[in-house]
Parts: C-alpha cells; structure tokens; sequence
C-alpha cells in the first residue's frame, strides 16, 4: 500500500527551509503547491528546467515557414500582385513587404502554441478537474507532496521526518 | 596603440585620394564609434541610476571607466569638425557655403555670392536648392552651438557623475545617491535630444540630401549594443584574470540579455528604416539605399545587417548560451566587428562614393583606437575600488541570483 503525504506550510521560506531538510535526508518531495512561483525552489526538490523554449522556437519557426510559404502562393504563385508597383512577382525581390506579416505570424503562432502546451502540459485547460490537493493553496497555504512510491524509506519512518519540520498541517492518504 | 600610430601616419603619408578623403573619413567612422561607446556607457550609468537598478549597482565602476574615454572621443570628433569648418576636408559636402546662394557676382578671381538678381550677377552653378533650405539648421553659428552644448553637456555630466561616486566611495549618503538619481533623470532628458541631433549633425548630414527620422535612434541602439558587447568581453576578461569576483553567473547573464535585447532593437529600428523607405520608393529617400544597394557596397551592407541581426538571435536566443562563454564570446566579437562596419557604411559611401578602398590603413586605424580604448579605460579602471563601497543598492546586487 503506497502513501501520500500533504504537508501544509504558512510560508514559502518555511517551505523551502523544510524542503532542503527533507532533501539533505535524501527524501525525494514529489511536487510543491503554491499561489505563486516560489524562487529557488527548483534546485532543491530537483525540477528539471522547462522545454518551453524549445517548444516555442519550434512553433515560431513553423509560424515563419507557414507565413512564407503562404503569401509566396497567394501574392506570387496563384494569383501574381502588384502593390505599390512593385511587381517583380519573386518572393525574394519582394521579401522586404513579407517581412511584417511572417513576423507577427511567427508571434501568434509561438504564443498560442505555447500557451496551449503549457496548459496542457499543466492539465490546466478550461474544464479539466483540478489536481492540487487542497483549495488552500490557491489563496495562502503552501503543500508539499511526497510518496512512499518515490523514497526508499517506510511510512513511518518517513512521516517522523516530515513531522520535524515546523508544518502547518499533516494529511495522509492511501492510494493503491 | 603603436598600430593606430603607425596606421594614422602612414595611412595619411599614403593616402592619394583629393584632399585626403579616405583618411578623414576613416577617422570619422573611427571617432565617432568610439566616442558614441563612452557616450553610451554615460547614457546607460544614468538610465541605470534614473530607474534605480539594483543589479547593475555592482558594474557601475565598467561604466564609470567606460565614459572616462569621453573627453578623447569628443577631441577627436571636434578636430574632425574643426577640420572640416576649415575646409581641410570635403566629408560635409553642405560645409561649402557657395550651396547657399542662388547667384554670384564674379569681380576677376573674387566670387560674391549673393541672394537676389542684382546688377552683374549670374546664375550660381553650384547653387542647391535642398541644401538651401537647411540654410538655416547648417548655418555654422548654430552648428557649432549644438556641437559645442552636446559636448559641454555631456563632460559636464561624466565628470560630476564620476565626482559623486568617488565621494560617496569615501562617505555613505543617501542624499548624494537621490541627487546623482535626479541628476541621471535630467541627463536623460538631455541625451534623449542630443543623442538624435548629433547624429543628424555629425552622420546623417554626410548625404546632406537625404533624410531619415528615424536615424537617430538607429545610430543611438547601434552605440548602446556597442557599449554592451565591450563590457561583456571587459568583463568576461577581467573576471577570468580574477577581478570583479562578486559578479556572479546572473550578472553576466543579465549583461548578455541585454547585448541580446539590444541586438534586436538595432535589428528592428534598422529593418523600420528600410522598410518604410524601400515601400515607398520617394526618389529623395531611397538616394541613402541606392547607394548601398546597387554599388559595391552591396554585400557589406545586406552581411553587416545578417550579421548584427541573425547570429546573435540564433546563437543567443536560448539561456543557457547567454551563460556559456563558448557562445557568447565568438558571437560579441563578431557583432563588434559588425556594428563597427556599420558605422563606417553610414559614412563611406557619402565620403568615398565609388573610390573606397579598404586596406591596412583601416585595419590599423580601427585596432590603434581599439588599443587607445582599451588603456584608457583599463586605466580609469585601476584608479578606483572595482566595486563601489558605499552604493545602497551594493548588497542587492551582490545577491543576484536568478
């Protein structure tokens, strides 16, 4: 049977503090909740940096591609233009004019893309349940989580750390 | 430093084109880059100040010993002036008062210019109608006044700047921080001005016909990335010698987002002023992009805009590249380059035209002014505390952590 330990904090500095001194002891806390980002809590229960980046760069470089490659069919290929005479009817002589259009084609895509990916990546889209365990952490409470499934300690054992640390609240649960 | 000696000597010794064209123009394009660098540190000390930044407070001395350089570069740029009020050299084609007149009055060798159709007079070929019309903005009364106030503004500002800091190194006061904090807000409001005008007045009225609003920002973001690559590398140097230890991996970090952030706003202001020209196609606009586009200058011109634009945002774009040396060295060495050659196409083209002629002689000269740059600022560096003793927002920025 693997546990699931919930450990409430009042302060972000209370949690981190107890958080070094979880992971001094070689436990490994799963997860943080909190109302806000916590700064420097990432080294220390191990967060690896995020690929939202990489991510990015990848959707605004398809927005480029996309952008080009359309106004290169509808202004030169399907149905040549002349704007503003300038009807030299090649995308690379007529690159200059493009230029704002891929760019804010470039934008949209990179910031939809990401924020569609951090949404999903969160399980935060509109409608999907909420995961975090307590509603408090959405206002002023901050929980650690930490299983029996990821340490190589007992319950126990584990739950006497734990209860070293100046926490708020203690909640156990079982899950198979 | 022992180059650009030789550099300047020879170079002028050698140089045998009219009125020695090519060595004026190439010590514009060295003066003002240089200059424009200390002009920029004086500018960025004072923004760093007026918003009051706490993470900077730990460079202030870069950019203390940066703006020492400003007294030469303004020497160097108001002989290149002077020279030019004297007719030494033809760089300022508007600096020849016969444009002005519409006829002249020939008595045997003397030639009076004059206004209105008198008796005797004839018509004055070398009257120009555009340049007339700036008559008023390049009369040399007012050209030398704003000359003589942007630099007389300038020193007057590093000097109590550079007075200030050393005082409060000596003795702790919250008074004299918020009076340096008023003092960089007023500078601010001066360089807004006077850093578009004097490009207008020493760069863009080279090609005295032509036009751009936008100039002055551009010539600004180019000396503001400028300052930012040179600090980056002083300072990637010098902590590898083991000075500054308290700049830690943030700071440069944060030094290299902004070179990165800068690169950009040089980028976009350059591509606004194309653009906008390119699509409008006014004959009296597009003269400035004729005149790179379709002559030798070509290449130069469309590589120092790739250059100055792509690698850094290719190479920089991610955060781990702004932290490793390995990135950020190769890439701050090449945009320098870059934003040095654009310089010297703001000025060549409307100096040399069709005759330039890139050899030694501008090697030289661009590493003798790099050596003189570096001394002096090596030296201004040696003559006070690296780091400021009694800066208020000290601790804040030694605790920089991100």
């Amino acid at each position: 049977m693997n546990k699931v330990f919930h450990v409430m904090y009042d302060d972000d500095d209370t949690l981190k503090g107890a958080a070094s001194q979880l992971v001094a002891k070689g436990i490994r806390v799963k997860d943080v909740f909190s109302p806000f980002p916590i700064h420097g809590i990432d080294p220390i229960i191990g967060v690896k940096r995020t690929r939202l980046a990489i991510a990015s760069f990848m959707y605004a470089t398809t927005g480029t591609t996309l952008a080009l490659l359309g106004m290169w069919y509808f202004m030169i290929s399907d149905w040549p233009m002349n704007i503003g005479g300038k009807p030299s009817f090649s995308l690379i002589e007529n690159l200059p004019a493009f230029i704002p259009v891929t760019f804010e084609f470039s934008v949209l895509c990179a910031a939809h893309g990401m924020a569609i990916t951090y949404l999903l990546r969160n399980g935060t889209l509109p409608g999907m349940p909420a995961t975090n365990p307590d509603p408090r952490t959405t206002d002023n409470m901050f929980v650690m989580e930490i299983t029996t499934e990821d340490n190589h300690l007992a319950a126990d054992e584990l739950e006497s750390f734990i209860k070293e640390t100046p926490l708020v609240e203690l909640s156990i649960k079982e899950y198979k | 430093m022992g180059i650009g000696v030789v550099a300047l000597i020879g170079g002028y010794l050698t140089d045998g084109t009219e009125h020695h064209q090519r060595w004026w123009a190439n010590l514009l394009v060295n003066g003002f880059f240089w200059f424009s660098i200390s002009l920029a540190a004086l500018f960025f000390y004072a923004l760093n100040y007026a918003v009051e930044a706490a993470w900077s407070a730990i460079l202030k001395r870069v950019w203390e010993a940066i703006f020492k350089f400003l007294p030469i570069g303004a020497g160097v740029m108001l002989f290149i002036l002077l020279a030019g009020q004297f007719h030494a050299h033809h760089l300022y084609h508007w600096m020849d008062s016969s444009l002005y007149h519409e006829y002249m009055v020939v008595e045997g060798e003397h030639v009076n210019y004059v206004d209105t159709m008198e008796a005797g007079a004839v018509a004055n070929p070398n009257y120009d109608h555009l340049i007339a019309h700036k008559g008023a903005y390049f009369a040399p009364a007012f050209y030398w006044f704003r000359t003589i106030a942007y630099i007389a503004t300038f020193l007057i500002f590093a000097t109590l700047f550079r007075r200030w800091s050393l005082q409060e190194d000596a003795q702790p006061s919250l008074d004299l921080h918020y009076k340096q904090f008023r003092r960089s807000a007023l500078f601010l409001v001066f360089f807004a001005v006077f850093s578009s005008t004097l490009s207008w007045d020493w760069l863009m009225s080279i090609d005295t016909h032509w036009f751009s609003t936008l100039y002055g920002w551009y010539v600004f973001s180019g000396m503001w990335v400028s300052l930012l690559i040179f600090a980056n590398v002083l300072l990637i140097w010098l902590r590898s010698k083991g000075y500054f230890a308290e700049v830690n991996e943030s700071h440069m970090h944060d030094i290299s987002k902004w070179m990165f952030a800068i690169s950009m706003l040089w980028s976009y202001l350059w591509v606004s002023q194309f653009l906008l020209i390119w699509y409008s196609n006014i004959p009296e606009e597009v003269t400035y992009y004729t005149q790179r586009f379709f002559t030798d200058y070509k290449w130069p011109f469309i590589i120092t805009f790739f250059v100055n634009f792509a690698v850094p945002f290719y190479m920089l774009v991610a955060r781990d590249a702004k932290r490793n040396v390995k990135f950020v060295l190769p890439v701050a060495f090449l945009i320098f380059v870059g934003h040095f050659a654009d310089v010297y196409l703001m000025v060549i083209p409307g100096t040399m035209f069709d005759h330039n002629v890139f050899g030694l002689f501008e090697v030289g000269l661009f590493l003798g002014f790099l050596g003189l740059f570096i001394n002096r600022v090596l030296t201004a560096l040696s003559k006070a505390p690296l780091i400021p003793v009694n800066h208020p927002m000290l601790q804040e920025s030694k605790d920089l952590h991100h």
